[in-house]
């Protein structure tokens, strides 16, 4: 009975013998965004198991390692400017279903060279790969158009980016990755995607959950203004009146 | 100083809007208006969302305004009667323009509508204003003889009917006036997240004719109560008030509100208001300018 026990425990090693696999983890399961939150920096690391428990000879081509951290997806609309009678304003727009809030990407070498485009379009590899699923139908040059814009804002507000050789593979078998997440990111449930690469091929996949949500009295203020809004809206009322009126106050006395 | 906004959801530098808030406030000590007209714009460069700008700033102008009226009312210069009928338009008009504020945001044309109606208002007003004060200080200089104005409203407004007295500001005028002046107020209030202060104290002049003693308070009793009424107004539909960011406009306002009514004290009125008109135009041409060129951010992304 314990041998078999035993062996049950073993068994995913045991199995691991065909493929290597991957033992992922994150530093921070949650993310708790309190008054001082500038952003937070996830440190992605683990181990790669080879068949046997060896690593790599020093002639064998390595392993690639790519990690990809998603933040919820959300359904958005993005609208494009364009100049009417002189000034510049929303003209045309592009409802999409499910987009990421939150995309960053980072891998030991530029994923244009670890694997081809209908991989990378598979497991959503790089910020050129997205399933953006368009909610509404237009031509396929429309939508590629909308799809750079979409893109090209959140990379400059930070939340996507591509980090190629950001991960760091330590004698083949170790690696680790440090991604950034801006105070901007949206709340709830982050994924970290780890791949392990070679040949152009996914060998193997593992994936961790993060949980990112506000705490404290930032928790305590956003439900407030979401579920308690009249009481909410009186509290504020009420602070500025008694800021204007304190100060006034105040202020006669000397 | 880094500072997380829970509403807005991003973290700013705290010091930085405390001393908007401060730059704000100093200006609305020295010239009795609200400052909401800085506040947003200044928040939505900041890259504060604009409807927690307009919301949050709504807030402040009440914070602002507060010391500001019972300052008037003790030296008796509030007309109870006349803000009352002011107020009672703003809460119609913040409805309303909540109304607006959501159908605009649902096309997507809230932020060029907020850009054209500040550039038309503060051009507008700040030209006006820009005028009046190089008539005045060329009168006071001695270059040119003031014209004795004789303290009638407008013929639009005799022609309402109804009238009622009000004795504190010694008009015989049709409530109906103030009204739809409270009203039209209110709607930008909610829209702007100004306290209408800027174009309520000259309508109240030069439309209802109103007397120079009553029309600072009268006109800082309406504010505090519209932009009070827009909070709550906020705080229920968009749920963009943040408290956070409101606190700390208003700690830098309050206390620059009050360094700017004691410098007013000591200043010349008609320089001041020059130096007012200048601020105000400053701003309307940065409204238009960034109507007009192409904007950095051709795409914008709303969650759904």
């Amino acid at each position: 009975m314990r041998r078999a026990g035993f062996l049950a425990l073993l068994a995913p090693l045991l199995m691991a013998q065909a493929k290597p696999e991957l033992v992922p983890d994150v530093s921070q399961r949650d993310i708790e965004i309190a008054y001082s939150f500038t952003g937070a920096e996830l440190l992605l690391f683990g181990a790669i198991l080879y068949p046997g428990g060896r690593a790599p000879a020093a002639g064998e081509k390595p392993a690639d390692v790519v990690v990809v951290v998603k933040g919820p997806t959300e359904s958005v609309l993005v609208r494009e400017k364009s100049k009417v009678a002189g000034i510049w304003v929303n003209a045309d727009q592009m409802r999409y279903r499910s987009a990421p809030s939150f995309y960053a990407i980072a891998s030991s070498r530029p994923i244009g060279e670890l694997v081809d485009e209908r991989t990378r379009a598979i497991y959503e590899l790089g910020l050129d790969s997205l399933q953006l699923s368009p909610a509404s139908a237009a031509a396929p040059e429309v939508q590629a158009r909308f799809d750079r814009g979409l893109v090209d804002l959140k990379r400059r507000n930070r939340l996507f980016y591509e980090a190629p050789r950001a991960v760091e593979i330590t004698d083949g078998v170790l690696y680790r990755a440090r991604l950034t997440i801006p105070a901007r990111v949206p709340v709830g449930r982050f994924t970290a995607e780890t791949f392990l690469i070679r040949d152009g091929r996914v060998l193997a996949a593992a994936v961790r959950p993060i949980e990112i949500r506000k705490s404290g009295f930032e928790q305590f203020v956003a439900t407030s203004a979401e579920k308690q809004s009249i009481l909410y809206g009186l509290v504020a009322v009420g602070v500025s009146f008694l800021f204007g009126w304190g100060a006034g106050a105040l202020w006669r006395r000397f | 100083m880094d500072l997380y906004l829970p509403i807005a959801n991003l973290s700013v530098n705290a010091l930085v809007i405390v001393a908007l808030g401060l730059g704000v406030g100093l200006l609305s000590g020295m010239f009795g208006v609200g400052g909401g007209f800085l506040t947003t714009p200044l928040l939505i460069f900041y890259g504060i969302p604009p409807t927690v700008a307009a919301a949050s700033a709504a807030s402040q102008v009440t914070g602002a305004s507060v010391s500001g009226v019972f300052a008037h009312l003790r030296r008796k210069g509030v007309d109870l009667q006349m803000g009352g009928v002011l107020v009672a338009g703003g809460v119609l008009g913040s409805m309303v323009g909540a109304w607006l504020f959501k159908i605009l945001q649902a096309m997507g044309q809230i932020d060029v509508v907020i850009g054209v109606l500040y550039v038309l208002l503060l051009g507008s007003i700040g030209g006006l204003m820009f005028r009046e004060s190089i008539g005045a200080i060329r009168v006071s200089r001695g270059a040119a003889v003031a014209k004795a104005r004789k303290r009638r409203h407008h013929p639009l407004v005799a022609a309402l009917p109804f009238r009622w007295r009000f004795y504190a500001s010694g008009l015989y005028i049709s409530p109906l006036a103030p009204l739809l002046l409270g009203f039209f107020t209110g709607i930008l209030t909610m829209l702007l997240g100004v306290g209408g202060g800027f174009i309520l104290v000259p309508a109240m002049l030069y439309i209802l004719g109103m007397g120079t003693q009553t029309v600072v308070g009268t006109s800082l009793f309406q504010t505090l109560f519209t932009t009070a009424v827009a909070t709550m107004v906020h705080a229920t539909t968009t749920k963009a008030v943040d408290i956070v960011l409101a606190i700390l406009l208003l700690l830098g306002s309050v206390i620059g509100a009050q360094l700017g009514a004691r410098f007013a004290a000591r200043a010349r009125p008609e320089y001041l208001r020059l130096l007012l008109a200048v601020i105000v135009l400053t701003v309307a041409a940065r409204m238009l300018l960034g109507l007009a060129w192409r904007p950095d951010e051709i795409y914008s992304v709303t969650v759904a």
